[in-house]
């Protein structure tokens, strides 16, 4: 009799329609809170209350689910676990670590399966930088760990604590559950401290204040570190229809890209996409520490066949380990693909909730979230005191290649640089397909300085030249579109031929060669200043000494142009001089044979 | 008792479509299955869509029509749809598309029952697909390779030969090394008999029948049933490719009739469509079929699909194709223009792609020089179509001689490496060879996307000698 007394008091089940379930009785249940339901104890998070209703997205499959299930609130928001033992590791989109996973259950992923993100068992080296007695406040380094060969995990007091430290470890191994110090707050409580602490995952992470980004996010891809730059800390989305190479670069960038921590969410896309960086991370080394990429990888897969609520969820999981590592005073890299399919979860969702849709059935939300996971981005000084920056870069899937659509317009507001993806370009197999027209960068002025110190050139002008004759040519296309080649004059064959040497031999890289796939940035600024003194030569000639353009094409350094990206490496620069040196020589003696 | 099972209820408190609402229900679980069974005594199978303390939607596959409210009575199984999988009782068998007999065999009784929605499988236990499959379909195999375990569809439209198409890939697909365990799992949804019967004849005719299973939901069943078929499909498919270790190769056709089902039973629960009137979910339910595709670590055997789907009005960026695209490994397109040429088979290799090609081949695997032999390919090919629509404009007279080469090459192209019989099994050596007999017909130094050894080796062997001199070489 009193155990029925108490079951009508709890939360249970009163609907259930896909991965949205309404709760009643639901008094206890506070907004964000994660529940556990029923003897299956499948995870969820309440997205609504209204009177003595809840209304929860759970994050698995809810097939068998009946009314009146026990619906237990946990007291806390959706989590994750930020501690050592994240990088080179998997997890799902609530951070259940895929691999315990695959050991403990096997290849399929069954429902129920709640799991610690963190390894309890293993130890960590910990080594203390401060004493006990010091006060110290919230982000402040008290100790750390050495996470893998390269990356030293700080351990941070947790953003909420503030005090005295009473108590610190000695240098020794710890696991993340036994205490590493004490700390007494102003009213005399004293708290632990882990290896790990928790941190809700739709809260942003506190730090001291922003600074301007003003160092490129380098990664060697020829079109985005030249023409539609992305600096540390800065936002960049990827919009392009199927198979125009969203995915492609994005794992470029997570190879190459000069940052010290990539996350890599696969958010509602393929399972053997992961499959694929999970088994090339490992071999492939990083240019910069030469250690293997996975050693400075997360990465959060939520594929398209994993429970939709799950993937509403990563992106979350994923910015907010991102901001973790941040803290530390790292550069942290955050890929999501794709944000199109974080959209569409939460318009399932939002469906099913029978709210009133604005555009395409999206929820009228869809903007303020995405403006708030974008926002999430940025450099910033820490409460260490060190300068740490996210990077973001979402790629988008818009529907039928149509950039008008909802996801790409109001992600357009959000980020600074826009990479659109071609589909002709992606047809014709011009990679990256990324459109010079209608691409751009908000940080060119922001990253001149590194590029003109780092290669002793002013790469603006540089920039600027062979984006006009880009654009000139644009405007030639359309002719020849209607009349061919042959029929423009002189001067104007001169640009539609440079502009094709820019296209073809610099902005064209493929992500399979072998050498090509990573141009470091003497060589890239060489290769265009190659390219560009043809084209002024070009010009001089055919203007000066009436050579016809025909004649110059059949220099034969242009086959050496043509083929130098996946020649030579670039850690060595003289090749490229030398077919600068070559290219002189040649137009020298074409104007003397001429005239 | 166990929960559910056997609980009857009496009457229908609505009907919509092919939505039925039970009212005063118990105990009844989300997605579980339920009978109908009308007055007359004939019992139509369903499930549960969404459900409350006392109201329970539920989807009936084989429509309502006939169905009184008074006197049908729900009786609810206290179970999801499932399905035993026995490689024994399934393989050389025809079922209708849930999956019962339509031969004059039994419905399998040995072996487990299975969930036919399956479960998401852990990225970590995926094993990436790099094993090249000879289709001896050069469009393919040169330029949108398949490996063992990939999920690339058909994308065609109405009337174009892609049951053709497919049927010369399942009769000439062959590992490069060795011979092993294979099935065809064939799942037809909303298909014409005609079709069903041209798939069964081929099978028949290469003698692999006896490793075929098919599920067949025609044109004239009950198009809510076709929600079903894949999934029954794909759960025996996983039972042969992880348990009993084979290849599997998946036909599914055609994925637009199985979209148009899932539109008419969102459109009867009222729900809010996204674009043409498909669900908001239409991704992630396609997803969660396209999915069911690759290889496991746990297991010797692997799934490969071929979806076939008809671009409504050929337009690729219905939702459907749209969809489809976006999870696939690639796609292959048939194309009207090629067809109406009299090029069989009609594959536009331009939009076409296979996104697992680069790690399925080159040395060790077909030869070093496949992928920049297929760039240049397509480079050349790509430049064509611009020129062939500039010669549309300005007459192919007024062309200059690298323009006029180039439309030289495109027939040939399409007449000789693209076009190919039914019966035409072309090795990859010989698909790659032709694709240099074409792209030699230019200089080399035009041909950027090879390099120099490369055309030594393969491009400049003896039969190049053979090809008429090119115009354009002045030196
Ligand atoms: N930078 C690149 N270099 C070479 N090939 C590329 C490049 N980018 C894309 N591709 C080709 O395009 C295909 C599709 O790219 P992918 O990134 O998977 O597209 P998306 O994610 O936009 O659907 C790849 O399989 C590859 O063949
Ligand atoms: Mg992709």
């Amino acid at each position: 009799m009193q155990e029925k007394e108490d079951r009508v008091k709890e939360a249970t089940i009163a609907e259930i329609n896909g991965p949205v379930v309404k709760v009643k009785q639901a008094y206890r249940l506070s907004m964000n809170e994660m529940v556990v339901i029923g003897e299956a104890k499948l995870l969820g998070e309440v997205i609504e209350l209204y009177a003595d209703r809840a209304t929860v997205q759970v994050y698995e499959d809810t097939t068998g689910l009946k009314p009146g299930t026990l619906v237990h609130g946990q007291g806390l928001p959706l989590f994750v676990e930020l501690g050592p033992g994240i990088i080179g590791h998997i997890f799902d989109g609530t951070q259940r670590p895929l691999s315990v996973m695959y050991k403990d259950s096997g290849p399929f992923i069954r429902k129920g399966q709640a799991r610690a993100a963190l390894d309890r068992d293993k130890a960590w080296p910990f080594k203390p930088k401060r004493n006990s007695g010091d006060t110290v406040s919230p982000g402040q380094v008290i100790g750390e760990v050495e996470e893998t060969d390269h990356i030293v995990h700080q351990i941070m007091v947790p953003p909420n604590l503030n005090g005295r430290l009473t108590e610190i470890a000695a240098e020794g191994l710890y696991n993340v559950e036994q205490r590493v110090a004490l700390l007494e707050d102003k009213n005399g409580e004293s708290h632990e401290i882990k290896l790990y602490h928790r941190w809700p995952v739709r809260r942003i992470r506190p730090y001291q204040k922003r600074i301007a980004p003003s160092e490129p996010l380098f990664s060697g891809q020829r079109v985005i570190d030249f023409f539609f730059s992305l600096a540390k800390g800065g936002t960049a989305a990827i919009p392009g229809g199927f198979g125009t190479g969203k995915t492609i670069t994005q794992h470029q960038l997570s190879k190459w890209a000069d940052a010290d921590i990539v996350v890599y969410i696969g958010c509602g896309e393929r399972g053997n996409e992961m499959a694929g960086v999970l088994m090339d991370f490992p071999k492939l080394l990083d240019p910069r520490s030469g250690r293997p990429l996975i050693e400075r990888t997360i990465f959060i897969a939520n594929t398209s066949d994993m429970p939709v609520a799950a993937r509403e969820a990563s992106i979350y999981t994923g910015i907010t380990i991102a901001e973790y590592y941040r803290d530390m005073g790292y550069d942290v890299a955050l890929m999501a693909d794709s944000t199109s399919r974080w959209a569409e979860a939460l318009r399932e969702i939002s469906g099913r909730l029978e709210e009133m849709p604005a555009e395409e059935g999206f929820p009228a939300y869809l903007a303020s979230r995405l403006a708030g996971f974008y926002e999430r981005a940025g450099a910033v000084i820490t409460h260490s005191g060190e300068t740490g920056s996210v990077s973001v870069i979402g790629a988008v899937s818009p529907p039928g290649s149509d950039f008008s659509e909802p996801v790409t317009q109001h992600t357009k507001r959000y980020v600074s640089t826009f990479w659109a993806l071609d589909k002709e370009l992606a047809s014709a197999r011009y990679f990256p397909a990324i459109n010079y027209l209608n691409s751009y960068s908000g940080y060119v002025e922001s990253v001149a300085p590194w590029w003109n110190k780092k290669a002793d050139v002013d790469w603006i002008a540089l920039r600027s030249q062979a984006l006009a004759i880009l654009k000139e040519d644009a405007r030639l296309m359309n002719i020849v579109k209607l009349i061919g080649e042959d029929a423009l004059p002189d001067d104007q064959k001169v640009i539609y031929r440079g502009a094709r040497l820019i296209k073809e031999d610099f902005l064209q890289q493929s992500a399979f060669d072998f050498i090509d796939t990573y141009s470091p940035p003497g060589k890239q600024v060489l290769m265009l200043q190659i390219i560009l003194k043809f084209i002024e030569r070009m010009k001089e000639t055919v203007a000066d000494h009436r050579v016809p353009v025909y004649r110059i094409m059949e220099l034969p350094v242009l086959e050496e142009m043509e083929r130098m990206k996946y020649t030579f490496k670039g850690d060595d620069l003289s090749p490229f001089k030398e077919i600068l040196t070559r290219l002189e020589k040649q137009f020298d003696e074409l104007v003397k044979r001429e005239a | 008792m166990p929960a559910g099972s056997g609980l009857q209820y009496l009457g229908l408190f609505r009907v919509q479509g092919p939505l039925i609402f039970v009212k005063g229900i118990k105990n009844i679980g989300f997605g579980e299955m339920a009978e109908v069974v009308s007055s007359e005594g004939e019992v139509r199978l369903g499930r549960v869509l969404s459900v409350s303390e006392d109201l329970a939607i539920v989807e009936l596959f084989e429509g309502t029509a006939g169905l009184s409210a008074a006197d049908s009575r729900v009786r609810f199984l206290g179970r999801p749809f499932e399905y035993r999988v026995s490689a024994e009782e399934v393989l050389g068998r025809v079922f209708d598309g849930l999956g019962r007999p339509l031969d004059e065999g039994p419905p399998p009784i040995g072996g487990e029952v299975r969930n036919i929605n399956g479960l998401p499988i852990n990225p970590v236990a995926r094993v990436y697909p790099q094993d090249f499959i000879q289709t001896g379909i050069s469009a393919i195999d040169g330029l949108n390779a398949l490996v063992r375990g990939q999920k690339l569809p058909i994308f065609s439209g109405s009337g174009l030969p892609h049951a053709q198409v497919a049927a010369q890939i399942v009769r000439q697909a062959r590992l490069l090394e060795g011979k092993e365990r294979f099935a065809i799992v064939f799942a037809a949804m909303g298909t014409k008999h005609e079709e069903a019967q041209f798939f069964r004849k081929d099978f028949e005719e290469s003698g692999s029948l006896k490793n075929v299973v098919m599920f067949l939901n025609l044109a004239d069943d009950p198009s809510i049933e076709r929600l079903i078929t894949p999934r029954v499909a794909l759960t025996v498919a996983e039972h042969l490719a992880f348990e009993e270790n084979m290849h599997v190769l998946v036909i599914l056709t055609d994925m637009t009739n199985y979209c148009e089902a899932l539109r008419e039973v969102a459109t009867s629960k009222g729900e809010v469509p996204s674009r043409k009137g498909y669900p908001g979910y239409l991704y992630s339910d396609l997803a969660s079929i396209y999915e069911r595709a690759g290889r496991i670590a746990t297991a010797k055997g692997s799934i490969t699909q071929i979806p076939i789907l008809t671009m409504p009005d050929d337009d690729i960026t219905h939702p459907i194709p749209d969809l489809t695209g976006y999870i696939t490994e690639g796609q292959i397109v048939v194309d009207r223009g090629l067809f109406q040429k009299g090029i069989y088979p009609p594959i536009n290799v331009l939009p076409s792609l296979s996104r697992l090609m680069s790690d399925g081949i080159g040395s060790g695997r077909t030869r070093e020089d496949h992928q920049n032999l297929a760039a240049q390919l397509y480079a050349l090919y790509a430049q064509a179509k611009r020129v062939e629509r500039l010669a549309s404009i300005i007459g192919e007279e007024d062309l200059t001689p690298h323009d006029r080469l180039i439309l030289n090459f495109s027939n040939e192209f399409e007449s000789r490496f693209i076009k190919q019989g039914p019966y035409d099994n072309r090795t990859i050596l010989e698909t790659l060879d032709l694709g240099w007999e074409m792209v030699m017909m230019f200089p080399s130094r035009d041909l950027t996307r090879v390099k120099p050894d490369e055309i030594q080796k393969y491009g400049l062997r003896k039969d190049a000698s053979q090809l008429p001199e090119t115009s354009d070489q002045a030196s």
